[in-house]
């Protein structure tokens, strides 16, 4: 608690016992400050990858497609089955015939802006929109064996599932780099508490002749590190927002990390980088000046 | 001391037997590397005996824990021949510092520390950083941080091995000053005519280190 209280409080004497010299204090800046950006954009790739796997979740689930394949005589008859049968469907809420102009934008990205849709044969596209309720997936299925065996309905869980998981995986590895980051800091700030120590040996000399404890020294090296860090990484998340905040914006689809962003509450996770840079370097730096002030008789 | 003994891997000291009581003034001579400083460290907490029974205020070195030694050299004050100050500090924070670490009080204390610089004679230069004082001023200040806390026992280890005679003199008055408040000062030195001039202003007793053990010298010094 001593030591609590004199990170804490304001004392012109722990603050100055330690000289402000030396690498370790740009060290500690500059590092929690490269740390503080890492964590921010993951942490920014975590919430993107989440939202993305939410978004690919909930606009595919309730939605599926019927394709009509069948030789052009027969096109008509058997699309106009399948809209027959879906009309007749319990828990289909809604249902629409693509026109030919919505099919030609589908397929737009891989054969260009001027397919002749027309004269190739084509199959029909239905897109469905099941209601709250949902539909029996497995007695539709057999209907339109039975009743239009061209048509193939598509729930989308084939697509779904891998985009999915691929997002969640991503999330996965935006937390897992944060650990590591975090692994990296606490690593960081033991070696360079130690090298503190080692290189201020006659102020602890001095600190114990005039009967300081070992709390009132780690205490006095504890504080310097801890706010260092702190401020490093409010820097770092600083510079992070503003890089976030200017990248280019999820309408822009045509660009690379379009989407990477942090959205409402999501911002306030930002405080928490600098207080766990405070919390994480205050007992990784007292933990390790204690066992070294221990070792030093 | 009751058969006090210090080990650094071949035995320095052995057979320690001595008492000193409070209000005393006591020189410790002996030859360079007989071990006056390890004597000294060892009042001091700073090294503990390898064997024997050293009890300072009461209290058995080998019950003392880290917080214990820390405290029990806030009632002892130490002046070394190299100083040991934190050159970064100027000089009134270095003699300030044993308060600070102890947590006491701010402002009687910077009552006492205008007048303890006065009466060291370094109101002037208490802005100063240690570099920048000449020996005797090292020392003064020295020896007003180690009393700054009021302690009841002042060690000594050649305080006046860095300064000239005028200095000298200058320091043990101070230290005979403080004597005659009811301090207890030892004084580890090899300098026979500071122990003369010394003995001219307090009985002062002396005890000689040889063959690793002390004893109490004749009067002949």
């Amino acid at each position: 608690m001593a030591s609590i209280k004199n990170i804490l409080l304001p004392d012109r004497y722990v603050n100055q016992v330690v000289p402000t010299n030396g690498f370790t204090t740009l060290l500690t800046f500059f590092t929690s400050a490269a740390m503080a950006f890492l964590i921010v954009f993951s942490l920014a790739m975590s919430f993107a990858a989440d939202r993305l796997a939410q978004s690919w979740s909930d606009s595919l689930a309730n939605s599926a497609t019927l394709r009509v394949s069948a030789p052009l005589a027969d096109l008509e008859s058997q699309t106009a089955a399948a809209l027959n049968v879906l009309s007749n469907t319990k828990g289909i809420a809604s249902f629409r015939l693509l026109k030919a102009e919505e099919q030609q934008a589908l397929l737009e990205p891989w054969f260009g802006p001027k397919v002749p849709i027309s004269n190739l044969p084509m199959p029909r596209l239905i897109s469905i929109e099941e209601d709250e309720n949902g539909y029996d997936r497995v007695g539709l299925r057999l209907r339109l064996a039975a009743e239009v065996p061209s048509a193939v309905l598509d729930d989308h869980t084939r697509w779904r599932e891998p985009l999915v998981k691929a997002a969640y995986r991503i999330w996965f590895l935006g937390w897992l780099s944060i650990g590591l980051v975090f692994f990296i800091v606490i690593s960081m700030m033991s070696l360079v508490t130690r090298a503190a120590l080692s290189s201020n040996k006659k102020v602890i000399e001095v600190l114990r002749l005039v009967g300081a404890t070992d709390q009132y020294i780690a205490a006095a090296f504890v504080r310097k590190f801890a706010f260092r860090a702190f401020f490093g990484s409010m820097l770092g998340a600083f510079g992070a927002s503003m890089t976030l905040f200017l990248l280019p914006s999820e309408a822009d689809q045509t660009v690379i990390l379009a989407g990477l962003r942090l959205e409402g509450f999501e911002w306030s996770w930002l405080i928490f980088v600098p207080l766990s840079f405070f919390v994480f370097t205050f007992f990784t730096a007292r933990i390790a000046s204690l066992s070294i002030l221990r070792s030093l008789t | 001391m009751e058969s006090v003994a210090y080990s650094y891997g071949e035995e320095l000291l052995s057979e320690l037997n001595i008492s000193i009581s409070q209000g005393s003034f006591y020189f410790l001579t002996g030859p360079s590397g007989s071990g006056k400083t390890t004597f000294l460290k060892m009042c001091y907490g700073s090294l503990i005996p390898t064997s024997g029974n050293l009890s300072v205020f009461g209290k058995d070195s080998c019950g003392w824990s880290r917080d214990e030694i820390a405290y029990l050299r806030r009632k002892i004050g130490v002046v070394h021949q190299d100083c040991q100050f934190l050159d970064h500090l100027n000089v009134a924070d270095n003699i300030a510092l044993p308060i600070k670490v102890s947590a006491r009080n701010s402002l009687s204390d910077s009552v006492n520390l205008k007048e303890l610089l006065n009466w060291v004679g370094l109101s002037h230069r208490s802005k100063a950083l240690p570099p920048e004082l000449s020996g005797g001023e090292r020392q003064r200040a020295a020896l007003a941080r180690a009393i700054i806390m009021s302690p009841d026992v002042i060690l000594a280890d050649e305080p006046t091995g860095n300064i000239d005679w005028e200095m000298s003199q200058r320091l043990i008055r101070l230290l005979i000053e403080l004597n005659h408040m009811g301090k207890t000062v030892v004084i580890a030195t090899h300098d026979l005519n500071l122990i003369r001039f010394t003995k001219a202003g307090v009985q002062a007793r002396v005890l000689r280190i040889s063959n690793k053990t002390v004893q109490l010298a004749g009067s002949d010094l």
